[in-house]
């Protein structure tokens, strides 16, 4: 995986495995590699490995139970929630992008319903 | 871990290491960065008891440096360093006898992975192949301390992502790795600490996640605004 690398590390792969989560890629329940397996897996430093988990956890996305490792959230309130959240996050990027070539929401609007069509 | 307070090394009149203070603690991947003759491999060399400081101290575990920690401390330096009669396997035997620590199982396991065999003859191989068996024989070592001299040089893309690998399945919280490259993008994920040197000292030390975190800064960013020549206004 190629990484931005001005952005944190670990956001860039919290992302990877957030789309994960809401695709099914990974079900609600599944296990997820242990730290040195995400950190092999992904090419990246142990310690950065580490954050990921940090980070899901705190977002209420993983759990890890002892001695069993870490697990996907089996709430599919919060999964519905983080498709939300990822879906907010592409739109504003899209936002972004558009008010840069300087086009109206207007003209965002009909740019997607000619491109649907 | 190891560091070094104050250390100096002198070719005649001239400093290679002019006064690095600097400690590297387990549970890290440091990139030690630095443009060519800045005084990286004169430091490695002294943390690995290969020369003598000519002022300051190398300690490891709050000891000097000597025959003793040499144990704890594997060095790859960049120069070749095999008989030219030797096989891949005669490497291994040369390095048991070596080391104390050195593991023929592990050796093995490595050599599979770099996808080389005991029966290659050293000179027959290629610059690649011969980087990838360094690699092999000094991570065959069950040491406290690793240190790599350009492990990325002069290495395909593919033989890099088997480097990186090894690399990271070493990484373990009771050990320190240094890696030096040139190579900085190869190391931008792997490493989570950089420690530059220039002319001798250290110019800088960084958490690379926290740089990017609070800066949005890169290493090569640093190592661009530390190294590079500073513009002048037209």
């Amino acid at each position: 995986m190629q990484y931005d690398p001005n952005s944190p590390i670990w956001l860039q792969v919290m992302t990877v495995l957030e789309t994960d989560i809401v695709t099914g890629k990974r079900p609600p329940g599944d296990k997820l590699p242990g730290g040195r397996d995400l950190a092999i897996a992904f090419s990246i430093n142990p310690n950065t490995a580490v954050r990921v988990y940090q980070e899901l956890e705190k977002q209420g996305l993983c759990e890890t139970r002892r001695g069993l490792g870490t697990f996907v959230t089996e709430d599919a309130e919060r999964i519905a929630a983080l498709r939300k959240e990822l879906a907010l996050r592409a739109v504003r990027q899209f936002s972004d992008r558009m008010r840069l070539l300087g086009i109206s929401r207007e003209g965002a609007v009909t740019l997607i319903r000619e491109q649907e069509e | 871990m190891l560091e070094s307070r104050n250390i100096v090394k002198k070719f005649g009149s001239k400093a290679a290491v002019d006064g690095i203070t600097v400690r590297f603690e387990p549970g890290h991947v440091y990139a030690m960065l630095g443009p060519n003759g800045s005084g990286k491999t004169t430091w490695m060399k002294m943390a690995a008891g290969l020369i003598k400081p000519t002022a300051g101290e190398m300690l490891f575990g709050g000891r000097p440096v000597d025959l003793e920690s040499r144990k704890e401390i594997a060095y790859m330096s960049t120069e070749p360093y095999f008989y030219a009669w030797m096989t891949v396997k005669d490497v291994g035997k040369y390095y048991a006898d070596f080391f104390p620590d050195f593991s023929y199982d592990r050796y093995l396991r490595l050599l599979e992975r770099m996808e080389l065999t005991e029966g290659l003859k050293t000179p027959e191989l290629s610059s690649g192949m011969m980087a990838k068996l360094k690699i092999a024989v000094t991570l065959a070592r069950d040491a406290k301390v690793w240190m790599l001299d350009e492990p990325f040089n002069g290495i395909d893309l593919l033989a890099r992502d088997e480097i990186r690998r090894s690399i990271l399945e070493f990484a373990a919280d009771d050990r320190v790795l240094i890696l030096s490259s040139h190579l900085v993008e190869e190391m931008e994920a792997i490493a989570d600490r950089a420690v530059f040197i220039k002319e001798g000292r250290l110019a800088e030390e960084d958490d690379l996640e926290e740089l990017r975190d609070s800066r949005g800064v890169s290493m090569a960013d640093r190592y661009r605004a530390i190294y590079g020549r500073v513009e002048v206004e037209a």
